[in-house]
């Protein structure tokens, strides 16, 4: 099968590399160290391989490789670099809202992506945005809680 | 259980930069079974799932001719558009709000954030959110291809269930949605078991109002038929009439009575059709209020 070489800008850093056409960007990713891109259903359906391509959140798992071409993704693990970022890994502790931690991932991203573009929302819009993050274990409550106070803290300072 | 790890098949991947380069692609290969990646949700989910075979895969997302949506007289979205896109927009929200509450009501902002208004009419899935709002609109397809180009009538386009009257070389290039007539109150409608499920049923209506008649109107539903369905004879109940609450409620029940649904994993029959008349009820008071219309 024909290798396709690709590049990407992945946390801020480039990277080279092959692919084949029927790679997705989650097993590419995880391929290349990326293993903080969790692994779940696979086909779309819980959200936890989520990451931010070209600022918006994506579902790795139903996104080739190949689509990812030239572009900028970030993980979890980069997440770090952004205040936005740091603050939500923060909150996501206090609150509890990480029990087994699979789900974490993709719900930080989604918050992040959100909150970049939204930063004061009401609960029900948290809500609606998380909607096809699956998390089995906090019971939805401590990641709202979670979000929702760093909508809070976005509140007080402006 | 399907194994969903794995691409279970080998293809060739083309990125195309102009609509006529993708065209001559879909014609070389009109043999073959070639596929258009637009957002990709449901196209790899099945060829995971379903392990569709593809043999040649074109992904339309950098042709530039079709990443726009046009805003003269009416809408004219391009193929590659994102419904995250489109729910941004205020031209969206405000004259066409019943397809704003039907992008809004699917799946999650990281599948909207891919997936296209094209691909959701194209993947023709009877549950399809978006299609029902574009019927109540009168959305018209342009459909191209190497060797010339047609418009035809969304609700012509879809004829069964993922099946569509789409040739081998074409590709649809673009949705055409006309000015919506000065007072229409349109509503969308949609009940899953929880948030950005598929639906159990959805449904859409325009009332187009002309002082306390309804001038003209539509009913559209889905999930309720092998394809999106048109609720003729309940129409046919309130064209030309005064609205009344018991008109309302009549038309309703032949809507509910003109479905044909099936049982299925989502719901069974008998359910949806006591579903279909409360949500075709409380759907076209919504509508008639939004078209300016009073409420009893």
């Amino acid at each position: 099968m024909e290798e396709y070489k690709i590049e990407m800008k992945i946390n801020g850093e480039r990277l080279v590399a092959t692919t084949q056409a029927d790679e997705s960007l989650l097993k590419f990713l995880r391929r290349n160290g990326f293993f903080e891109v969790k692994c779940g259903c696979e086909k779309g359906e819980c959200g936890t391989c989520t990451v931010i391509l070209q600022g918006k959140a994506v579902k790795s798992c139903i996104t080739l490789a190949l689509q990812a071409n030239n572009k900028e993704v970030w993980t979890i693990r980069g997440m770090e670099k952004f205040e936005l970022g740091r603050k939500l890994q923060e909150s996501f502790v206090q609150y509890g809202a990480i029990q087994c931690g699979f789900c974490t991932p993709g719900m930080i991203l989604v918050a992040k992506a959100y909150l970049d573009k939204n930063p004061i929302p009401d609960r029900k819009e948290i809500k609606r945005e998380i909607a096809g993050n699956l998390c089995r274990c906090t019971g939805y409550k401590k990641i709202i809680d979670a979000i929702y106070a760093v909508a809070e803290e976005n509140k007080k300072m402006n | 259980m399907h194994n969903t790890r794995f691409l279970t098949q080998e293809f060739e991947y083309f990125v195309p930069h102009t609509l006529s380069e993708a065209l001559d692609l879909l014609f070389t290969y009109q043999d073959k079974r070639t596929k258009i990646l637009a957002g990709g949700t449901d196209l790899l989910v099945k060829m995971k799932t379903l392990g569709i075979g593809v043999d040649y895969l074109i992904n339309i997302n950098e042709i530039s001719e079709i990443k726009n949506v046009e805003l003269d007289k009416g809408l004219k979205i391009g193929a590659a558009v994102k419904l995250s896109q489109l729910e941004k927009m205020k031209a969206v929200k405000e004259e066409y709000p019943a397809l704003y509450e039907g992008i809004t009501s699917m799946a999650a902002i990281a599948i909207r954030n891919m997936a296209t208004l094209v691909g959701n009419i194209c993947n023709a899935s009877p549950a399809g959110d978006t299609i029902p709002p574009l019927v109540v609109y009168g959305a018209k397809l342009r459909i191209v291809s190497k060797k010339g180009e047609r418009v035809i009538p969304l609700e012509d386009f879809i004829s069964g269930v993922g099946e569509t009257i789409l040739k081998r070389d074409e590709l649809v290039s673009q949705v055409i949605i006309p000015e919506p007539y000065k007072d229409l109150g349109s509503a969308f409608c949609k009940k899953g078991r929880v948030k950005a499920d598929i639906a159990k049923i959805n449904l859409a209506v325009g009332i187009e109002r002309d002082g306390d008649i309804c001038r003209d109107c539509r009913i559209v539903l889905g999930s309720v038929f092998s394809k999106t369905l048109r609720a003729y004879k309940s129409e046919e109940i309130l064209r030309g009439k005064v609205i009344k609450d018991d008109l309302i409620i009549s038309a309703a029940k032949r809507a509910a009575e003109e479905i044909k649904p099936i049982d299925d994993v989502r719901s069974t029959a008998e359910y949806r059709n006591e579903l279909a008349r409360v949500m075709v009820e409380d759907t076209l008071h919504i509508a008639w209020e939004r078209a300016g219309g009073k409420r009893w």
